[in-house]
């Protein structure tokens, strides 16, 4: 029995059983499946991750931030104040997070391609574009460059899904696709 | 010092007990319930918060309430326990004395004091950082004391354990190898070891930056180390849990492996690649490398996956030999049917595989599949996937085992037996639901650890689909069955140690109907065919799922 010694002193010499082989061999199979996937969807799936990241300042973070509302921004939303910018196709873009909002609102054009820009000027936060629902983790003196490409028009929500502090589920911003 | 050790006969098992591990396995299998309780409490007001239309807690109450539950019941209930199991596999099942048993009294009130003390900096508000305390966000500097004594204690008790199996050893306790369950301890106490060794190098600096002494700690090295420490410890839990499986086979069934060879060899491999897979936790953050999160997140190729393939094939795999030797052979089914479905020891145990197989473990895989991580990462079917593993997997299994342990060490019987019956049907559909729902509302976006998913205080506004609402209720609803099954277990244990009937004779476990005999399998065909189709069930549910989430991807916005 499992609760004392096993009774073969040489279990190691006892055969493997039908069933467990077949199955080891069924199971080992579907791991190396698995595991292929991933480099294969890095070579032909249009979702991946970039790697390029950069260390940075959160006041320099912050300036390039406003560098870039400055030079694209067409209007505020509503009466919140917040600008919402409007840059080019194939643009540098770039958004804050911190306690607790996300800076600027974006307006962006289907099918074209920016280079986003993503950092948090002070704690954790989690990047979420909803109802697309792609996530990123965001950390302060962090900042992750990605190419983006939206692939639907409509007003997409960006929810902070890191959870940071007492204000974390006010955390909202917003990205307009046209 | 042999001699000053006392035991006593236990009349059920035959073994020959050490009443000072007899002493602590009680001790801290009974804290550990305590606890399960406070956390199990804390869940239930986090759920009924994030249930919209009840939302209980103001938000304040719920992020503490949601620290509390992560740290009582992810470390405190689970730790304890295995403790519990640590001694149980070490002195009773090798039948030896249990060295320094004053050690072991001092690691218990160490962790006692470090859990207690947790909970009170919790209440006080300071630290509702949740218990995985990212920085730069600070708790009290006497949160991080509390985790690190309650994990000192631990690592004496796992250095207990290993003494005991030496002296075991060198006192010729046993005859032979290990047995598989004292194997699978082993393995979880040395997984322990390293993933405290990895606690302790991230906490110790972060309690100094606390205090003032450290000015600053990097955000993303803190969680790669952190998690070198969460991830793994998971490790712990389910080397524990199988080994707990292979037990409840044991003694419910008096099955034994189909081959040692095979189930050894698949928990070897959780050792072997215990040290990876903290990057499931580290998928989407900038400037790690894709060849790295790939391996690490793969467990190289998926070993420590496929070692928990087998055991999910093993487990039953014995049950099915044990029943098919007592004369069940008829079709594929009959041992399942004519298995012991009133005794909530095995129904625990066999609803415990179920769940962890299909629901947590599953998704996990998928969760940890690197850039299907990119549609999941913290919305809150993270926590669907680990309730999945650890409350449906590892909490299941721990508290079937009690229905077995607590009779046979308390010498009573079990209060209200009936309820017993009940009892892991309730908790299993419960914690399925959690899963499941929680799951379900995280394909819809859904955030975890959040207060308000209307985003009512918000100066923006969002909403998300009708059916989020809906699953989120469907959660709570979960939330309260397995709260209600959850208070039931608590209850009987308590009632047992206070007012169960003392128990006269034993109750023999069971014995293999052909022990001795080991000629199964050689002929043609399979030996547990029935086992394996079942097998095959899980392996096309996990296939089919596995793609569903590539097709999902798909669908997202392009990123490169
Ligand atoms: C009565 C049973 C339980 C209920 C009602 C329950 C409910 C919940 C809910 C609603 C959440 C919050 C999800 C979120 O907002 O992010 C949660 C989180 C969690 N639960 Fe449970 N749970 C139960 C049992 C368990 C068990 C048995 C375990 C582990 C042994 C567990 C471990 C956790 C952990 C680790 C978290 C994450 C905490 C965090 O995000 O910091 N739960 N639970
Ligand atoms: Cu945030
Ligand atoms: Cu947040």
């Amino acid at each position: 029995m499992a609760i004392t010694p096993p009774a073969n002193r040489l279990w190691w010499n006892e055969p493997v059983e039908r069933t467990e082989a077949l199955w080891i061999g069924i199971a080992l199979l579907w791991a190396v499946i698995m595991f292929v996937m991933m480099p294969y969807w890095h070579i032909y799936g249009q979702q991946n991750l970039s790697t390029e990241a950069y260390k940075i300042s959160p006041d320099a973070y912050t300036e390039k931030v406003e560098a870039f509302v400055e030079k694209y921004k067409i209007r505020e939303e509503g009466d919140t104040g917040i600008p919402v910018v409007k840059p080019p196709a194939g643009a540098d873009i770039y958004m804050l997070g911190r306690l607790w909002e996300w800076y600027p609102i974006l307006e962006l054009e289907k099918g074209k391609q920016y280079r986003f820009h993503l950092s948090s000027v002070d704690w954790l936060h989690g990047f979420s574009i909803q109802p697309t629902n792609i996530n990123l983790q965001v950390h302060p003196g962090y900042e992750m460059v990605l190419n983006m490409t939206p692939t639907e028009s409509g007003e997409f929500g960006v929810v902070c899904n890191e959870f940071c502090g007492i204000g974390h589920h006010t955390m909202l911003g917003k990205i307009y696709v046209k | 010092m042999a001699a000053t050790h006392e035991y006593r006969v236990c009349p059920d098992t035959g073994f020959k007990i050490d009443l000072q591990a007899d002493k602590l396995i009680k001790w801290n299998a009974v804290t550990a319930i305590v606890f399960l309780l406070i956390g199990g409490f804390f869940g239930l007001m986090v759920a009924l918060t994030r249930w919209p239309t009840v939302h209980l807690l103001p938000a304040d109450w719920f992020y503490l309430a949601l620290t509390a539950h992560g740290v009582d019941i992810l470390l405190v209930w689970i730790i304890f326990f295995e403790m519990a199991l640590l001694y149980f596999a070490s002195s009773v099942l090798l039948q030896s004395r249990l060295p320094m048993p004053k050690v072991g009294w001092f690691a218990y009130w160490l962790m006692l004091v470090g859990a207690l003390l947790g909970n009170v900096v919790i209440l006080q508000g300071e630290s509702s950082v949740m218990f995985t305390s990212y920085v730069p966000m600070k708790a009290d500097p006497l949160f991080y004391v509390a985790l690190l004594l309650f994990a000192v204690g631990a690592l004496i008790v796992c250095f207990l354990f290993f003494a005991t199996l030496v002296v075991a050893k060198s006192e010729k306790t046993y005859e032979g190898s290990l047995p598989l369950v004292t194997f699978g301890a082993m393995v979880a106490a040395i997984i322990a070891v390293y993933t405290i060794a990895s606690g302790a190098v991230i906490l110790i600096p972060t309690l100094l930056w606390s205090l003032g002494l450290i000015s600053h700690i990097d955000s993303l090295m803190y969680k790669v180390i952190w998690w070198g420490m969460g991830h793994s410890s998971q490790q712990i839990n389910v080397s524990a849990h199988v080994a707990v499986w292979y037990a409840g086979a044991a003694v419910v069934f008096g099955a034994k492996p189909i081959s040692e060879k095979v189930c050894r060899m698949a928990f070897l491999l959780y050792i072997l690649f215990l040290q990876l897979a903290s990057a499931h936790h580290l998928l989407v953050e900038p400037g790690l490398s894709a060849e790295y999160k790939i391996f690490n997140t793969s467990y190289a190729f998926y070993l420590a996956v496929f070692g928990s393939m087998v055991h999910g094939l093993t487990v039953p795999g014995s049950i099915e030999l044990a029943q098919r030797r007592r004369g069940y052979t008829k079709g594929l089914f009959e041992w399942l049917r004519k298995a012991p479905w009133g005794n909530p020891a095995f129904v625990g145990i066999f609803l415990s595989i179920i769940i962890f197989g299909f629901v947590g473990g599953i998704s996990g895989v998928v969760l940890g599949t690197e850039q299907l991580n990119l549609i999941m990462h913290n919305t809150i079917y993270v926590p669907g996937h680990f309730h999945g593993t650890v409350a449906g997997g590892t909490t299941l299994a721990f508290m079937a085992l009690c229905y077995w342990l607590v009779p046979v060490l308390f010498r009573r019987e079990i209060w209200a037996p009936k309820l017993a019956q009940w009892f892991p049907w309730l908790f299993g559909l419960g914690i399925t639901g959690i899963a499941l729902f929680q799951m379900g509302a995280g394909t819809l976006g859904v955030s975890r650890r959040h207060w308000d998913m209307t985003f009512a205080d918000a100066p923006l506004s969002y909403d998300y689909p009708a059916a989020a609402h809906l699953l989120m209720a469907a959660n709570g609803v979960s939330a309260v069955i397995a709260s209600i099954a959850g208070a039931i277990f608590c209850l009987q244990m308590v009632l047992t140690l206070l007012i169960g009937k003392k128990r006269e004779g034993a109750v023999p476990v069971a014995s293999d109907a052909a022990e001795g005999l080991t000629g199964h399998g050689h002929g043609a065909g399979l030996a547990v065919p029935g086992t394996f189709v079942l097998a095959l069930v899980f392996l096309t549910s996990f296939v089919l799922y596995y793609f569903v989430n590539w097709k999902y991807l798909s669908e997202i916005w392009l990123l490169s």
